[in-house]
């Protein structure tokens, strides 16, 4: 096989339409609920893959080859972290599960009080870290590349093909991860990609060790003799980088963005670890078993100066299989692009969410921020893929190929590493604060920069004489040489000064600082969260109104979870409809959820706005007090009983507040019947004696008749009305069964309730529409006739507008009938479905009401019949109903 | 009629499930001291060192061990993972 240019190109392509492919499907199974497996500890596992990058991929065989057994410690620490999951991984998974976090920003920002700030260091720090590993896969992909293009004739310039990439992989992480904000923050469709290039990037790597190893090492026994016979030691004597070197992987394992995201954040069930306690583990001996013997036969059969990076795509090479080479290729093409695109994705929520958010809150009032901050997030999320991408871009350009490839990857280790003293500090200390943490963070951050990421330039930045003597001559600054302690390995030296100037200032301040209320609750919440008996509160009491909150959740998390999130609170209240009270117990459900969306640092900022009074009482510190939580736990249990009565009450009363005014009603509507039976009746009398008198010309003779006959039709209807309820009540209808589309039905209704020829506008989703129902079509249509002609009748906007919204969830189909009008409200939302409630006293100067006031009435009495419900929705900026019924008919209601 | 006897000191499930989760714990730490022999060795481009193959599969040998146990104890440990509580300190 005699690969070309054009076929590499072609092959990484189609490639790539295929991970598209995998990513849409995943999605969309995902969303059409049926993702079960998708959720399986096995995809887990091989999501966390991507931990073995580029990197891993070709220059282990190349640190292999200059360092001997040395690689094996960037695999080593990762894999006792995962062995020791029940010490620390459990609890992660389990605290950002309770506080709904979203990156490792967040974790850390929502430990120290939801501090902005800290969210923001950590964000720049972990932004410095990574843009020199992204940098990395950039580089490997170009170098695999240029090493195809070696042997082929023209000697084509390859710049462009990291630029390429860069910009295809904004593509996809843009298409499939920022696509909607999702209040999990979960990616089916990337974490399956992410898992079909793990399995890609193994079968390859075991590959080409397989033809290394028995085409041409001679078999287990004739390879191990090879590398007897090597000239690389296995092992040199370096014991401090084997120490250091496993350690800052296993600290990196916890950190990296990416790493966190899969192994946290994407993670959902806690089981799903103990299975990839043993199966990552192996996974990583698989990827790194072939590599020495990959780097003995390629120093022995390669020429003198070949590049160790590329062995295991220069041997198959070499050797003419043409088709291996292929396979190697794709395997380090999906190390790259999988790191890159996971890594994109965690770096931009953390950007949108800790820095471009915050920004927001902090320039706009409270009003104008509900208005748009959903797309306001959205459109950061695109705009950080894209700008993170360049960033590494930029460094790949600045530092040139000609660094080793695993020298790379270690500078972004260490820098990442820089966050886990607050990490560990902050879950397993309560007494650490966010002054210290911001200090730790700050100090390791800059003695990294000085001492690792800037000489990393070569000298463009810090000039040689600055590397020799030091800044202004003080010779116990030298980034080499902090102390004047010369002599250490450059890592380890950074390693080394950066965590303990880190730790140790992050200790000291901690010690020597208070912590805010808010810390304190936090503090004890993430250090104790196996032994929480339930959320402790911060919101104390509330000033919130309850549909200002609605209207800012809707625009945070979406319409429909909004809404489903308030009912089902409303419900466990023991309240019927959508608007539940604000409790403090609903108000920090409400953050949280909205924390899952924008981090919780600027989730507490949007609900402090709509809340008023001190966010937390003495008596919520008391819940903090460690001393107090026997009697705590006590009052607890009392206070979930008390609860629930109290629940169990306000439903009772609720019920009799109903039978009551029903009572009521029933006196109203009896004289009120009587009163609208009379009033015709009184005009027919008078005008038939009328009739009966002499002298009237014919003329006025039809004029009065006519109004008798319109009133005797009225009253007709009238009549028609009240045996419909009455039967309706009863329940002795019989429904007819009949099949048609939505779409059909509505149309129906727009033309007898005469909304087609009047003013109203009526805005429709035809594609929405196009849904087969089976139920009693006649009745339904009843039902949104009654519906649009109140709208026609009552809306008071200037340009009425009628906006018919249709979707389905499971076999419900619900379909929304929303004005612009000034709505009905609060207080006679409850009694718009009773019989003859027209509302008194509102829109004045609209036309008179005609109805008899029992439209609504029936119409709820014909939902129930069919299986479903009308309700009043509140929120929507006009008088909003909510129709719900069952797609196929309810067997019970159809007799 | 004689009384229902009441297991002497605790549950012998929960007791087995308890040291179980201890094992789990030391694991890793058994892996960390493992991993810290090669400190120990002569390099091996000197006389009397280790051997090329004899420090990989040395290595490699540690690695598969504790992967082999770690599967074990997860099999075990995953059935009662969906308890909540840790035991009390």
């Amino acid at each position: 096989m005699i690969l070309t240019f054009n076929i590499l190109v072609a092959v990484s392509l189609g490639y790539v339409a295929m991970l598209f492919a995998v990513a849409f499907a995943a999605d969309r199974r995902a969303r059409a609920g049926r993702g079960g497996w998708l959720r399986s500890p096995l995809i887990y596992t091989l999501s966390l893959s991507i931990y073995c990058t580029a990197w891993t991929f070709y220059g282990a065989v190349g640190y292999a080859a200059r360092s001997g057994l040395e690689y094996l410690t960037i695999y080593l620490g990762p894999s006792l972290v995962v062995i020791g999951w029940w010490w620390l991984l459990r609890k992660l998974v389990r605290i950002a599960r309770v506080q709904r976090i979203t990156s490792i920003a967040d974790l850390v920002s929502s430990r120290f009080g939801k501090s902005p700030w800290i969210g923001a260091v950590v964000t720049l720090i972990a932004v410095a870290g990574v843009t020199p590993y992204i940098a990395l896969q950039l580089q490997s992909i170009s170098l695999t590349f240029a090493a195809f293009i070696e042997g082929m004739d023209g000697g084509m310039d390859v710049d462009f093909v990291a630029l390429w990439t860069a910009i295809g992989l904004a593509l996809f992480t843009t298409l499939f991860g920022t696509r909607n904000l999702d209040p999990s923050e979960r990616h089916h469709g990337i974490v399956m990609a992410v898992a079909v290039e793990a399995v890609v990037k193994l079968f390859a790597l075991l590959g080409v060790g397989v033809f290394v190893v028995w085409g041409l090492g001679g078999g287990i026994a004739g390879t191990l003799a090879r590398i007897d016979a090597s000239p690389i030691p296995m092992w040199q004597g370096e014991g401090g980088r084997w120490v250091g070197l496993t350690a800052l992987s296993a600290a990196a394992f916890l950190t990296l963005p990416r790493m966190f995201h899969v192994l946290v954040v994407e993670n959902d069930d806690d089981r799903h670890l103990a299975v990839a306690s043993w199966a990552f583990p192996l996974y990583v001996l698989l990827m790194s078993l072939f590599v020495v013997p990959i780097a003995v036969v390629g120093l022995e059969r390669l020429p003198e100066g070949s590049n160790p990076d590329l062995f295991v795509l220069a041997l198959p090479i070499s050797e003419g299989h043409g088709g291996l080479a292929l396979l190697a290729f794709l395997g380090g093409f999906s190390s790259a692009t999988s790191m890159v695109i996971v890594a994109t994705i965690a770096l931009a929520t953390m950007v949108s969410n800790h820095i471009v958010a915050p920004l927001w809150l902090s320039v706009r009032g409270p009003d104008e921020v509900a208005r748009d901050l959903r797309g306001t997030i959205l459109l950061a999320r695109r705009v950080s893929v894209a700008a993170v991408l360049a960033l590494g871009y930029v460094y790949f350009q600045y530092t040139g190929s000609g660094v080793a490839l695993s020298s790379i990857g270690l500078i972004a280790f260490a820098g990442v590493a820089q966050i886990l003293p607050a990490m560990l500090g902050g879950i397993t200390w309560r007494g650490a604060t966010a002054k210290g943490a911001g200090a730790g963070l700050l100090l390791g951050a800059a003695v990294w920069a000085w001492t690792l990421f800037l000489p990393s330039f070569g000298t463009a930045i810090i000039p040689q004489p600055v590397l020799d003597q030091g800044p202004w001559g003080l010779a116990w600054l030298r980034p080499r040489a902090l102390f004047g302690i010369e002599g250490l390995d450059p890592l380890l030296h950074a390693v080394l000064w950066s965590l303990l100037l880190n730790a140790a200032a992050f200790g000291l301040v901690s010690i020597l600082t208070f912590p805010n209320p808010l810390e304190r609750l936090q503090g004890a919440q993430f250090v104790n969260v196996f032994d929480q008996t339930g959320p402790a509160r911060t919101w104390s009491r509330s000033g919130a109104e309850v549909e200002d909150l609605l209207v800012l959740a809707q625009r945070v998390v979406g319409h429909e979870t909004a809404l489903d999130l308030f009912q089902a609170e409303a419900e466990e209240q023991g309240k019927s409809g959508h608007l539940p009270d604000a409790t403090p117990g609903f108000l920090q459900r409400l953050e949280r959820e909205l924390a899952g969306s924008v981090g919780a640092a600027a989730a507490h900022a949007l609900v402090g706005q709509f809340v008023q009074g001190p966010g937390l009482s003495v008596g919520d510190l008391m819940a903090v007090a460690d001393e107090a939580a026997q009697i705590l736990e006590y009052s607890a249990r009392l206070e979930a009983k008390s609860a629930e009565q109290e629940r169990t009450a306000r439903a009772l009363r609720e019920a009799n507040d109903k039978l009551t005014q029903l009572a009521r009603q029933k006196d109203a509507f009896l004289s009120r019947i009587s009163h609208e039976l009379r009033t015709p009746m009184t005009s027919i009398r008078s005008f038939s004696s009328i009739l009966q008198e002499e002298g009237l010309t014919p003329a006025e003779a039809r004029r009065f008749a006519g109004i008798v006959e319109a009133e005797a039709h009225r009253m007709t209807r009238l009549l028609d009305d009240l045996l419909d309820l009455s039967v309706l009540r009863d329940g002795q209808v019989t429904l007819e069964r009949q099949e048609g589309t939505l779409a059909e039905v509505i149309d129906r209704s727009l033309l007898s309730a005469g909304a087609l020829k009047g003013d109203l506008a009526v805005l429709r989703d035809p594609a929405a529409e196009a849904l087969p129902v089976v139920t009693d079509l006649d009745r339904l249509a009843q039902v949104f006739i009654n519906l649009v002609s109140n709208a026609r009748k009552y809306c008071d906007a200037d340009r009425p507008e009628l906006r018919i919204a249709v979707q389905r969830r499971g076999p419900q189909v619900i379909v929304d009938f929303v004005d612009n009008g000034s709505g009905i409200p609060a207080p006679e939302r409850e009694v718009i479905f009773e019989s003859f409630a027209r509302l008194s006293g509102r829109r004045a100067g609209t036309v008179a009401p005609s109805g008899a006031g029992l439209g609504l009435a029936i119409c709820r009495e014909i939902m129930s019949l069919l299986g479903g419900s009308i309700t009043y929705l509140p929120g929507q900026g006009g008088a909003a109903f909510r129709v719900t019924f069952p797609q196929g008919v309810a067997a019970a209601a159809a007799e | 009629m004689a009384r229902p006897r009441r297991p002497l000191f605790l549950r012998p499930a929960s007791y087995r499930q308890r040291r179980l989760r201890d094992a789990a714990r030391l694991l890793p730490v058994l892996g960390i001291a493992l991993f810290l022999v090669p400190l120990l060795w002569t390099p091996s481009d000197e006389s009397g060192g280790v051997s090329n193959s004899g420090a990989l599969l040395f290595v490699f040998g540690v690695w598969t061990g504790l992967i082999v146990a770690a599967h074990v104890l997860s099999r075990i440990l995953r059935l009662d993972a969906g308890e909540d509580r840790d035991e009390p300190p």
